[in-house]
């Protein structure tokens, strides 16, 4: 066979893989929003299921999803940044931060459902969280952290080393450097990280099965050792086991609209906020 | 003035060292806490706790394995000489059997006689083998035999095809058809993403243009991002309905409906690490090789494809390691029977599924939610030694570079 003929057919091909990926992702979503749209009103948003999870809406895992949004952030998100400022600016290059690097990046490929198991061991049952928010949100941060601390971290490396001379040589101190001149620069990068990680945390299911969710509970929470639904969960609970499950489709078609829509929005502003601010720090 | 700032400058040295140490710090308590709880496994007795099986003194048995306790009250085993012993039938008798057996009040007002009516059954019934708890044993009848009670044994969790952890009295922990289980959808689903994923990160490496890589980039990111959840649910009413009708199966629900919703999953990840593999061949090489006359095809599979093998390598690894620990997906759509698969197209059940669907019934502290922390263990070990190889294997990548 001609050499350009072969060239022609592989190409073709490989066109068509592209576009089938694509296509892939259209399907997916496409269907969610075309089933689901139907469903998302604002009456869906803010009334608590009714009849056994058939009928009314879904505002109390929608306020769960936030509290652990929210709680596993404000865990996270601190050390995070500090672990990647503590690696980048004043490790060096030796073997610790080689072991770290190591050890962050292995921390992320733990499967989801292990951290649900040692969220139980340690937050639930040895430290006596309870199922609660509070163990929920230690669990999902642990999950995110490596997230955060990479992100963080090649936030810190786009710097060029000449802002932290220029800082150093005009007399401030490490620490003067680090705050007034790195983070600034560095900060649009490292909401970045915060962002994707909220929407990492949002759709997890396996590390809050066993250590906050709430297979039914329509009232709102109290205080942070309080139990919740979460979207991901009551996707999994109407999807697979609820009372009734012909009569709870639309709403599960409902919850996945929604809990896609948050995940993506995370992802688009992410994006957004990085090709924005990519390009003016460059310009600087 | 001055030494105070220096003060504050050391203590956030401090604090930052001790922020940096956290990702170790979080590994080291997993495995503690996973092993701790999961290897517990091995001291408990393989009959349920405070439970005893007792046999008439005039029987000749000594001893039953865990496996033949269990066949025996599933009545698989139904003589005594199966099991070295006399030819006579084996009755099985299970504790609250007594209860229909005598009067309510023949136990006496706190149940003080039952241990007597219960050694009664057993002298009465030579080919008896009862399953009582062991408060009410009577320990001075000697013509009641208890049988030896042996610890769950290493080779019986990973060795054994049976996984019954809730099955009375001989619970069976046999990992092998959850292994295999696991191992088997995530093998089909990389063998149906690996074509696939490879053949878009040529296209996204050495065809597409700016605008269309602008394109697909997000598109594949999007992939990644949507939760695995709504995979399972996605799986659960298309794909799983779709397989069945397509390949007139009675249940849709299936080892190969998991490989599907898997390989979509694992797709973003082998494609942007091949992809970013294959954009780092020197431009020199496939220069050179475009000068030599080869077609831009011949330059990418003689080339580049073979330049960017390891980082290739890398990505089919990861994607392994992304399908092995999937769990809620898997979950929805694979129908979970635990049994030794040998067909695709019949329901398996992962390790990560069996972990989700049990662990919530599985009282704390008991046999069975240790082995589903054993089952934790494995999981941690296979993903660790998956991540480990695949940063072996693209370190191999950047030495060649130099």
């Amino acid at each position: 066979m001609n050499k350009r003929l072969k060239q022609k057919i592989a190409f073709a091909v490989f066109r068509i893989l592209g576009l089938m990926v694509v296509g892939i992702l259209f399907w997916i979503l496409g269907f969610i929003l075309y089933n689901g749209i139907g469903v998302v009103n604002w009456e869906f948003l803010i009334t608590a299921p009714k009849e056994g999870m058939t009928a009314g809406g879904i505002l109390p895992a929608i306020v769960g999803t936030l509290c652990l949004i929210a709680g596993s952030v404000i865990f996270a998100f601190p050390i995070g940044v500090m672990s990647a400022i503590y690696m980048n600016e004043y490790a060096g290059n030796g073997w610790i931060v080689r072991f770290i690097r190591i050890m962050t990046n292995n921390l992320g490929s733990i499967p989801s459902i292990v951290f649900g198991l040692f969220g139980m061991a340690l937050f639930v049952n040895t430290l006596k969280f309870g199922d609660s928010i509070l163990a929920g949100s230690c669990t999902l941060g642990l999950l995110v952290l490596p997230l955060i601390i990479r992100t963080t971290e090649e936030a810190l490396k786009a710097i060029p080393d000449s802002f932290r001379t220029g800082s150093l040589a005009l007399g401030a101190s490490k620490l003067q450097t680090i705050r007034r001149v790195i983070l600034p620069i560095a900060f649009p990068n490292i909401i970045t990280g915060l962002i994707l990680s909220i929407g990492r945390v949002s759709g997890e299911t396996a590390p809050i099965l066993f250590t906050v969710a709430a297979y039914f509970l329509p009232k709102l929470p109290n205080s942070i050792f309080d139990q919740v639904m979460a979207l991901p969960y009551h996707l999994y609970v109407i999807a697979t086991s609820g009372t009734d499950i012909e009569a709870s489709r639309p709403i599960a078609y409902g919850t996945a609209l929604v809990l896609i829509a948050i995940v993506l929005l995370m992802n688009l502003l992410a994006t957004i906020l990085r090709r924005y601010f990519g390009r003016k720090v460059k310009i600087n | 003035m001055k030494k105070i700032r220096q003060i504050i400058e050391r203590m956030v040295k401090v604090m930052l060292t001790l922020s940096g140490s956290i990702t170790s710090l979080a590994i080291l308590l997993i495995i503690i806490f996973l092993f701790k709880e999961g290897f517990g496994l091995f001291n408990n007795p393989s009959v349920e706790k405070g439970y005893a099986l007792c046999i008439n003194a005039s029987n000749p048995v000594e001893y039953l394995s865990p496996e033949q306790i269990k066949q025996i009250f599933d009545y698989e085993i139904t003589t005594w000489d199966e099991v070295s012993g006399n030819r006579e039938d084996i009755i099985p008798f299970r504790f609250d059997e007594i209860f229909s057996m005598y009067p309510e009040e023949e136990f006496g007002i706190d149940y003080e006689l039952l241990p007597e009516k219960l050694g009664e059954v057993i002298v009465q019934n030579p080919n008896i083998i009862a399953y009582i708890p062991e408060q009410y044993l009577l320990r001075e009848n000697a013509s009641v035999k208890t049988l030896p009670q042996e610890n769950i044994r290493v080779d019986n969790f990973f060795g054994g095809k049976e996984w019954l952890p809730t099955a009375t009295p001989s619970p069976q922990f046999g990992v092998l058809p959850l292994i295999m289980g696991t191992l088997w959808v995530s093998f089909f689903a990389i063998l149906i993403a690996l074509p696939l994923g490879m053949g878009v990160a040529i296209y996204m490496s050495e065809l597409a243009g700016t605008r269309i890589h602008k394109l697909l980039k997000p598109a594949i990111e999007l992939l990644a991002g949507i939760p695995s959840v709504v995979y399972g649910f996605f799986g659960l009413v298309v794909l799983v309905p779709l397989v069945q009708k397509a390949l007139s199966l009675p249940v849709g629900e299936t080892a190969f409906a998991g490989s599907l919703i898997l390989a979509i999953m694992a797709l973003p990840t082998i494609i942007t690490i091949a992809e970013d593999a294959m954009r780092g061949t020197p431009r020199a090489m496939r220069e050179a090789s475009l000068a030599l006359g080869a077609t831009r095809w011949q330059t990418i599979y003689k080339v580049i494809v073979p330049y960017a093998s390891s980082g290739i390598t890398a990505a089919v690894v990861l994607g392994i390691g992304r399908a092995i620990g999937e769990t809620m997906a898997v979950l929805m759509v694979t129908g979970n029977a635990a049994v030794m698969p040998n067909s695709l197209f019949q329901s398996v059940r992962t390790i990560p599924a069996t972990i989700a669907a049990e662990l919530g019934e599985a009282p704390a502290g008991g046999a069975h939610y240790q082995s589903l922390f054993l089952l934790g263990c494995i999981l941690f070990a296979i993903t660790m030694l998956i991540s480990v190889s695949a940063e072996f294997i693209s370190k191999r990548q950047h030495n060649k570079g130099i």
